[in-house]
């Protein structure tokens, strides 16, 4: 680290030509992927990514999760158009279906007499 | 292929040519048709091992690995091509990759063009990428049935990385004022370097049929790079033409750090595998 030293012991590097710099820029959105693979029916949640816009979303998507055949076709999503339901809620939104089993098919006995089912 | 090679995340590895197959074919080249695939070859060797120092630098993550794909892409190119160059020769893509001093390459002065800021590396990008495309989009009709099945395999992947490199100059020249100063700056660096691509020589004229004669793919060249830059309201800058000579080994002062970096380990430990 001789140039590390050159500049002082706080890690900081001398600007160099070939190095750009990072303007004050806002970072670039957050985007949801979806990816349908060939014997696939739908698309399925494969991750996220950023971009600056949507058309850049889906390259970068084609660069990120289909870099080994794995898809046919591909949906980006902005995160902020998603609404998630809420962790804290998961008594009231999941718990309620626990108990019924009457829910289920298979809490019915079946029928006499019928033969397909 | 052997199956310890087999990746255990592919799904499905496709049917494409790979430089394998070409090693594996034993088709010689003659010594006419072997330089001619070097060039070929060295423009996209060059142009991977620049690209590849991106890979962390680019100004996002996401950018890293479009760079990085993009790189590999030349790379693989650039194996297929120098496999079946050096069939010529009865030498392997290695030794032809490694084992060659700067003036035995063939690669244009563009693609040993510093990568500068990213708008410069996306200027060098959309002119060789440009170039690579038309260039492809015409091999496949070669004479030669191995450049035509590499130049088949490469059309599809030089024609996202021109997607990329348009995608980029558009968003870059209509951004900030900062990013279009960039931008134009990036092109007129990048410009003295174009005309070198486009010129023919004894050898190009001599392949005719199994060639495509860069001078013929100046129009269409011409005609993407305005429509583009119409749109993003670029100028083709009027700048005088580099000296060239890259097509017969006389190269610029960067080319030899490029070389010593790419092939310091190959020459320290040679027949070395990992």
């Amino acid at each position: 680290m001789v140039s590390g030293s050159q500049t002082g012991d706080d890690g900081s590097k001398a600007p160099s030509a070939e190095q750009p710099d990072h303007p004050t820029a806002e970072p670039w959105p957050l985007w949801e992927v979806f990816v349908r693979s060939s014997r696939g029916l739908s698309h399925v949640h494969a991750g996220s990514l950023h971009a600056p816009d949507a058309e850049m979303a889906v390259r970068n998507a084609r660069d990120l999760y289909t870099r080994r055949n794995e898809g046919v076709s591909l949906w980006v999503v902005p995160a902020s158009a998603i609404i998630a339901s809420d962790p804290d809620a998961k008594g009231q939104f999941f718990e309620s279906p626990q108990g019924k089993d009457y829910r289920h098919a298979t809490y019915y006995t079946k029928s006499e007499g019928v033969k397909h089912l | 292929m052997s199956e310890s090679n087999a990746s255990a995340t592919r799904i499905t590895p496709g049917n494409a040519l790979r430089p394998e197959d070409i090693a594996a074919s034993g088709v010689k080249p003659t010594g006419a048709v072997g330089e001619y695939a070097l060039r070929l070859g060295d423009d996209a060797l060059i142009l991977a091992q620049r690209l590849g120092w991106w890979i962390s630098r680019a100004p996002e993550l996401e950018e890293d690995v479009a760079l990085g794909n993009i790189a590999l892409d030349q790379i693989g190119h650039a194996r297929s091509f120098l496999t079946y160059a050096g069939h010529a020769w009865d030498k392997t893509e290695d030794d032809l990759a490694y084992f060659r001093g700067e003036d035995e390459f063939r690669s244009a002065h563009l693609v040993e063009q510093p990568n500068g800021d990213f708008a410069r590396t996306i200027a060098r990008q959309l002119v060789i990428s440009q170039y690579q495309y038309d260039l492809y989009s015409r091999l496949v009709n070669s004479a030669d049935a191995t450049l035509a099945a590499i130049a088949a395999k490469a059309v599809k992947e030089v024609d996202y990385h021109r997607d990329h490199a348009r995608q980029w100059v558009l968003r870059l020249a209509l951004g900030t004022d900062e990013s279009r100063r960039r931008m134009i700056e990036g092109i007129l660096l990048t410009w003295p370097y174009v005309g070198e691509l486009f010129e023919d020589d004894e050898l190009v004229t001599s392949l005719d049929g199994v060639a495509v004669k860069p001078s013929s793919l100046r129009a269409s060249f011409d005609a993407e790079i305005e429509a583009l830059f119409s749109e993003a309201e670029l100028e083709v800058p009027d700048v005088p033409a580099s000296v060239g000579g890259g097509r017969q080994g006389r190269h610029s002062e960067h080319l030899g750090y490029i070389l010593a970096e790419m092939q310091v380990l190959a020459r320290e430990h040679p027949g070395a595998t990992w």
